[in-house]
């Protein structure tokens, strides 16, 4: 696919040829006007990119804004290859989300993988050990074998980069629905540690100092990757889509080494990932942000590939490749450093005042664009919001129970539904242990590592409920927020900040871009009302297939901090005799809800409301009486309501039952998803000091060793009976079932 | 007594073999790296941490054959020192002739992460005094090349001479020959197993059933490895 003969400036313009590259006529001109001239086909690819969505936010920029970005532990906001917050002791946590989301549409195993790498290069291009690894999916229902396909493929994908790097992964959530079906979501987040005086910026600063290219030869995979990632795919698409860039954790690993040595030189000026749009983001991106220019001689960029043009090079999306900056005269021992690695390094330009991206090929000039135009002035639109007709229609529709007939039954079936069942198939596949720190590894309600050195833990969890967004994204981000806060609490942590990953469908859809204000809007008061501000995160926009969108979904990968590893609290049982105590109104609502789904075969109605005082207060009492440590186990209730979670609290118990008593209708009782609701367990001669500190808490019944589930109402009669053994049979070998079966 | 990590590129678990040498024997260690290996005859003990050497191209184990410390390890080994090799190092060791046998993909062709019960099927070794015979103990395995392999031969000679260290007691969900989860060589003072005795060193990671292996080592001290 080498292009030997490149148009001409002119004819790019003739012929519209940036239309292709995904620029607009508007974008095009925007470019050409403020160049002074007509860009040549070098620089109209990097306009193309560094304009692109998933590089300048231009249609996204004016709702991330919404966000509250400040607090007294951001030390690194929004805007850096990951954000980094204050943990005390002269520490700081870096993290961020990513999505790969079009890749693994594609080629899932890859695309998956790759996705884990280029989020892990952007945490220790911070400066930071990455530690820990979280992941969000969503995928169709499994129902057609595609799905079930690009669901074992990224699982596996992500699996093998992060077992291969030695980062353990030890939380995530698996979604499923026939929205993202042929359309999967693919999120990735790492978390790090670092020292303060550690901390690095992507910055090309100092006139004459030293560009250094280290990391995997450049080849030609993933050339337009970014844009690629910001448009719709369609399902003829498939066929004939660009070389996808294929991931080598073995070379990542090392490279990590090197950078994670390199960070403690003061030869190093800036260091950034190549990620999205490769050499040419991360050459202007570092420039303009350091307000100087960058020229590099791309004949000295090491290349895997014979006769490579400007072009190529500059829009290549090869992974697991760096950008450095270091003081001049300090190339050999920076590129020694490397060598000990293994890993490729090369001098390929320096710093210039000029505050220009001038790139030199053969002996010519292939490109010079002012850095700050490509980094800064991409257009930022303002796109047209409006309120879907469903919105109103779906507000006016009273709340009501679905019919169902056997309890038990319905219960069974709950537990069996991919979402909700056990997600041991996913997460066996990953290296839970690796670095011997992780006090809480999944299938809790949120993974805790131990800060090694310190009785501290950093706990983390991915959220997101895309339904209650569908019905109504203000309420419905604010849940997803909420959400994420109860997991960590529930593990015994406070919750600090969080970044997020905006997934939606064609921002140019009026009623897409309304969906993503309006869950912005939510998502930013419950970051106020809990503490916990935006500090990093990723857009993904477009993800349609053949015109239907999914369902909003931005999700939310929060981080806390365990003050005292000894109160780090899990969701099972412990002891018979313990009370149980539910926390929490429940009311009939079950817009959205599993029950709704599995019943009705669609979702209507209302989201379940959310009052993020009445939130603030049960996260603050609840964690409150974890730390006095009068809390035995603790739970939030999320998809499928209280017998889900009263199930579940037997599941992560030896040999444990549970006999319950619940008030008012027993389907409300039993499966709605009212919000701000726990199930937690207390010891009996802790129940008055627990009641003290908790106040919306009702005693519903007691912990049992008979290895029986029994639910009754308020007149004795049992509603729900049966062996723990038949519930978690059901519900722990669902997807392994699904992913069998055949057609 | 002073123990190396013998660190080959790729082998990304170093740090938990470091950390459970700390924490349990509170001894000197020391991270290797593979092209610094000359000086491995100043240590006690050597020891191979778990990862993906070489990014497990090949075969798992295989690259590390080519690199130079290997030939040191093998002069190591063949000293009597003790050599201890856990998940990827157990295929080095393989691969590098050391112990016997081979490795096959897990028989669900997919990595796997699980806590298994493994018995102690010989504890008169310089890695299992400390235990008793057959106890049953917790330990931590993630591989995706579990499977171990040896023909009728190979099994009749470890059987004979004792050198079936560890087996799964429930489930040999990797599908290995005779449930074999970790070996010596014939002599004695190299062991290989897929388990991770390393992530099993204190409570709140999970337990602390790795603890007496590495407390094994120590007692062994001076103790010469003829079999």
């Amino acid at each position: 696919m080498s292009i030997n003969h490149e148009p001409t400036a002119e004819q790019i313009k003739e012929n519209r040829l940036y239309l292709q590259m995904g620029m607009t006529d508007a974008e095009y001109e925007r470019a050409v006007e403020k160049l002074g001239r007509i860009p040549n086909y070098v620089e109209t690819g990097l306009f193309s990119a560094m304009w692109s969505e998933h590089c300048s936010y231009k249609s996204s920029k004016s709702v991330l804004r919404r966000f509250p970005t400040e607090g007294a532990r951001v030390l690194q906001g929004p805007g850096e290859g990951a954000g980094i917050v204050d943990i005390g002791d002269n520490q700081a946590a870096v993290f961020k989300m990513e999505s790969h989301n079009s890749p693994s549409a594609i080629e899932p195993f890859i695309g998956a993988a790759t996705g884990a790498g280029g989020i892990i290069r952007d945490v220790f291009s911070m400066g930071a050990r990455p530690v820990a690894l979280v992941n969000s999916l969503r995928f169709g229902d499994l129902t057609e074998p595609r799905d079930r396909f690009l669901f074992e493929e990224a699982v596996a994908g992500i699996a093998s980069y992060g077992n291969a790097m030695g980062i353990p992964t030890v939380a995530g959530e698996v979604q499923f629905d026939q929205c993202y079906s042929k359309r999967p979501l693919v999120n990735a987040m790492a978390v790090g540690l670092l020292n303060h005086e550690d901390i690095q910026k992507g910055v090309a600063a100092g006139i004459g100092n030293t560009v250094i290219y280290a990391g995997a030869t450049t080849g030609r995979d993933g050339i337009h990757g970014a844009t690629m990632s910001s448009s719709e795919l369609s399902i003829e698409e498939e066929q004939e889509l660009p070389v996808m860039q294929a991931g080598d954790p073995f070379i990542e690993k090392l490279l990590m080494e090197a950078c994670l040595e390199l960070v403690q030189s003061d030869a190093l000026i800036g260091i950034q990932d190549m990620g999205a749009a490769g050499l040419t983001s991360s050459a202007a991106e570092m420039a303009s942000k350091a307000g100087y220019g960058v020229e590099l001689n791309l004949d000295l960029v090491p290349q895997r590939e014979e006769n490579m043009t400007a072009y190529e090079m500059m829009l290549s999306e090869s992974q697991e490749r760096m950008l450095i900056v270091v003081k001049k005269g300090r190339e050999e021992e920076v590129i020694a450093l490397f060598t000990k690695y293994g890993i490729t390094a090369a001098t390929i330009g320096h710093v210039t005042d000029d505050k220009m991206l001038r790139l030199l090929h053969k002996g010519e000039v292939a490109a010079e664009v002012s850095a700050d135009l490509l980094a800064e002035d991409a257009p930022s639109y303002q796109k047209e919001s409006k309120e879907p007709a469903s919105f109103a229609k779906n507000q006016a529709i009273e709340n009501k129970e679905p019919q169902v007939t056997d309890l038990k039954e319905t219960l069974l079936d709950l537990l069996q539904r991919p979402t909700i069942a056990s997600k041991e198939w996913v997460y066996n596949q990953f290296d839970t242990g690796a670095r011997t720190n992780t006090v809480l590894a999944p299938g809790a309600s949120a993974g805790v590592i131990r800060v090694r050195g310190t009785n501290k833990g950093i706990a983390m969890t991915a959220d997101c409920n895309s339904r209650f967004i569908y019905l109504d994204p203000e309420v419905g981000g604010k849940i997803a927020v909420a959400e994420a806060a109860r997991n960590l609490v529930c593990s015994g942590a406070e919750p600090i900040a969080l970044t997020d990953c905006l997934n939606f469908g064609s921002p140019d859809k009026p009623e897409v871009f309304w969906q993503l204000e309006k869950s912005a809007d939510g998502i930013s008061e419950a970051c106020r009302k809990l503490n916990a501000p935006v500090i990093g995160g990723n857009v993904s926009l477009s993800n349609e297939v053949n015109g239907v969108p999914i369902y909003p979904t931005p999700t939310i990968g929060l981080v806390g901090i365990v003050h005292d590893l000894g109160q780090v609290t899990t969701p099972g049982f412990k002891q018979a005799g313990d009370a149980i105590y539910l926390i929490g109104q429940t009311e009939t609502e079950f817009g959205g809800s599993e029950l709704q789904q599995m019943i009705e075969g669609k979702i209507f109605g209302k989201s379940p409301a959310i009052d993020l005082d009445i939130e603030a207060t049960r996260q603050q009492q609840l964690l409150g009486a974890i730390q006095a440590g009068i809390i035995q186990s603790a739970d939030d209730l999320s998809e499928g309501g209280f017998a889900v979670a009263l199930c579940e609290g037997t599941f992560g118990s030896q040999g444990l039952g549970a006999e319950v008593t619940v008030e008012g209708s027993a389907i409300t009782a039993l499966f709605s998803e009212t919000q701000s609701r726990f199930l937690v367990t207390v010891q009996a001669d802790q129940v008055a000091a627990f009641e003290e500190k908790v106040q919306d808490a009702v005693k519903i019944g007691t912990v049992t060793d008979g290895e029986e589930i029994v639910i009754k109402d308020a007149e004795g009669t049992v509603l729900v009976e049966g062996t723990v053994e038949e519930f978690q049979t059901a519900w722990k070998g669902a997807i392994a079932c699904l992913l069998n079966s055949e057609d | 007594m002073k123990f190396a990590v013998l660190v080959f590129p790729g082998l990304t678990c170093d740090l938990d073999m470091y950390h459970a040498i700390e924490e349990t024997v509170k001894q000197d260690v020391e991270y290797v790296w593979h092209t610094e290996a000359d000086q491995l005859d100043s240590f006690d003990a050597v020891l191979l941490p778990t990862g993906t050497s070489y990014g497990n191209y090949l075969r798992p184990g295989a690259l590390a054959k080519s690199s130079p410390a290997c030939k040191q390890l093998q002069a190591f080994a063949e000293s009597g020192k003790l050599v201890l090799g856990v998940g990827n190092g157990f295929h080095i060791l393989v691969e590098a002739g050391i112990l016997p046998g081979g490795f096959l993909r897990n028989q669900s062709l997919k990595f796997r992460s699980a806590l298994e019960t493994v018995r102690v099927e010989n504890n008169n070794t310089a890695f299992t005094k400390d235990y008793t015979q057959g106890q049953m103990l917790t330990l931590p395995v993630a591989n995706e090349f579990g499977n171990y392999y040896a023909d009728e031969q190979t099994v009749e000679k470890l059987k004979n001479n004792n050198q079936i260290i560890f087996t799964y007691a429930n489930e040999n969900t990797d599908g290995s020959t005779e449930a074999i989860a970790g070996i010596t060589n014939e002599r004695g003072n190299v062991l290989g197993m897929m388990p991770l005795p390393e992530r099993a060193v204190e409570a709140i990671i999970g337990g602390t059933d790795g603890t007496a292996l590495f407390q094994s080592i120590m007692n062994s001290r001076g103790e010469q490895h003829v079999n």
